[in-house]
């Protein structure tokens, strides 16, 4: 194939190019998608309860993936920190996953049970004042907003259309479940259930 | 990995190396050392504005060969080519575990020295101490503080006042097990006059006021359980002395009439799962040792 003719036929040339930046994501990532350690749940893994699941809407709404990864590598240096090391098996029912990429705060991939709830609510509202070399910026308004019942229902329904397996159950009790609390109820729901799955292992 | 995942990844590698051989060798074109007969791009801008062809630089592209020659080294030591697990079996988790063993042999010998001293020598121990207190700072200084003074809610250390005992073995057991401490909410027991009251006897305790008769008799209904006849708590449920000047939810009376109201429950998580046994006798040691001094 001439240059020339690369340089020319500007269709045929995206068409190589689309091929060429392919290749790698074909070999390394295409086979995971039909690996079952990355598609199916780890042990003990399971779909988020409704307040969980309202606790996670939070945060990504307020962007606490922007400074707190949940992922932790292995390596000794973050097990012994933060825990066993994560396993893809454990963020299959992550829409979208949260491992994030910069950690300016600790990664919380395993923080449920480190912290009282009591330790989280006075920590989200001003963190300084549990941990005055905190640069986290306090989130007081969540104590003053309370969920909307109504969405909870069908945001599960369609995590159920993307492979979640909620039950009729799960859904019908949903809205229930979530009544009268206010978003700092669901936030620290949501933190206080991450990575329990591993107990036990390390 | 399967066998059809395994060719199809060896494929795809194939392709890409034996690809870029194929771009290499189209652009290894000889040097040519005249200029004259360096041909051009066959560009023409602006009429006369053309381009030469000239080969690439010698270094950059032995660069390149030599890249790809890395690629067949590293295919053949590491994995890559599908399910061959490459002649050093390098596995991520293999890694990970002589990372652990190194380490283990590294400070599992200063723990062991550790395991044979008991507790209360151990807080004299300045390594046991120092190792306890790195430890603190990465555990439990988000609640405890990093001076170990805690915060309201949260115990301080330093001192000498203790929910759950301040004995060596309370406080391992502390750290290992967690505790859950529970004041109930009594604001729908007592009338408005009945709190204050019980709020005016609590105060007393402490030397704050004068005594308040009807105040004790309802402390006596209600807070004795716990809190002992002479107020000055038990450290089975990890209720606090009254008569102290130690107050963990604050001692102003609007606090004291808060706590009462809404009660508190208090949570210290168990580290177990966290810290191995040996570690966590180096924080006993470090907490014992600020209690001290």
């Amino acid at each position: 194939m001439k240059h020339d003719t690369l340089e020319r036929k500007a269709g045929l040339l995206a068409v190589l190019i689309v091929i060429a930046v392919s290749l790698g994501g074909l070999a390394e990532i295409v086979p995971l998608m039909f690996s079952s350690d990355v598609v199916e749940a780890a042990e003990g893994v399971s779909p988020y309860p409704a307040l969980e699941l309202e606790g996670r809407d939070i945060y990504i709404r307020e962007g606490c993936y922007n400074c707190h990864s949940q992922m932790i590598r292995p390596f000794r240096d973050e097990t012994e920190r933060y825990g066993p090391y994560s396993l893809a098996g454990e963020s299959v029912y992550d829409h979208p996953f949260q491992f994030g990429s910069k950690r300016t705060g600790p990664d919380l991939a395993r923080v449920g049970g480190r912290y009282s709830d009591e330790w989280h609510r006075m920590h989200l509202i001003n963190p300084r004042d549990l941990v005055p070399e905190s640069n986290m910026p306090g989130f007081p308004w969540l104590v003053e907003n309370t969920l909307d019942p109504d969405g909870t229902p069908v945001k599960m329904e369609r995590l159920r259309m993307v492979g979640v397996p909620y039950t009729d159950e799960d859904i019908a009790g949903a809205s229930s479940a979530v009544a009268d609390k206010t978003e700092m109820d669901a936030l620290i729901a949501y933190l206080q259930g991450l990575g329990l799955s591993s107990k036990g292992r390390r | 990995m399967s066998g059809f995942w395994s060719i199809y990844v060896i494929v795809l590698v194939l392709v890409t190396v034996i690809g870029s051989l194929w771009l290499l060798q189209g652009l290894s074109k000889k040097r040519v050392e005249d200029e004259g007969e360096v041909g051009t791009t066959k560009h023409v801008w602006d009429k006369d504005l053309v381009e030469y062809d000239n080969p690439l630089p010698r270094w950059w592209l032995i660069l390149f060969w030599l890249t790809v020659l890395y690629s067949v080294g590293y295919l053949v030591v590491y994995p890559g080519m599908g399910s061959f697990a490459g002649i050093w079996g390098w596995t991520q988790t293999g890694q990970y575990e002589r990372e652990l063993a190194r380490a283990e042999k590294r400070y599992g010998d200063i723990f062991a020295a550790f395991s044979g001293i008991a507790l209360t020598d151990l807080a004299e121990d300045p390594e046991a101490v120092q190792l306890g207190r790195n430890l603190f700072q990465n555990n439990c200084a988000t609640c405890h503080g990093s001076d170990a003074r805690g915060a309201r809610g949260f115990p301080n250390l330093t001192d000498d006042a203790w929910l759950y005992g301040g004995e060596p073995e309370k406080i391992e057991a502390t750290i290992t097990n967690g505790r859950n401490g529970v004041m109930p909410a009594l604001g729908a027991a007592m009338t408005e006059e009945e709190l204050n009251d019980v709020v005016a006897h609590v105060l007393s305790l402490s030397g704050r006021g004068e005594p308040n008769a009807k105040g004790q008799e309802k402390f006596g209904q209600m807070c004795i359980a716990c809190h002992g006849v002479d107020a000055k708590g038990n450290q089975l449920f990890g209720a606090p002395d009254l008569t102290d000047d130690d107050w963990l939810h604050g001692s102003a009376e609007a606090d004291i009439r808060d706590v009462i109201l809404n009660g508190r429950s208090n949570h210290m998580p168990a580290q177990k799962e966290a810290l191995s046994p040996d570690r966590i006798r180096t924080l006993v040691a470090y907490v014992l040792s600020l209690s001290k001094s």
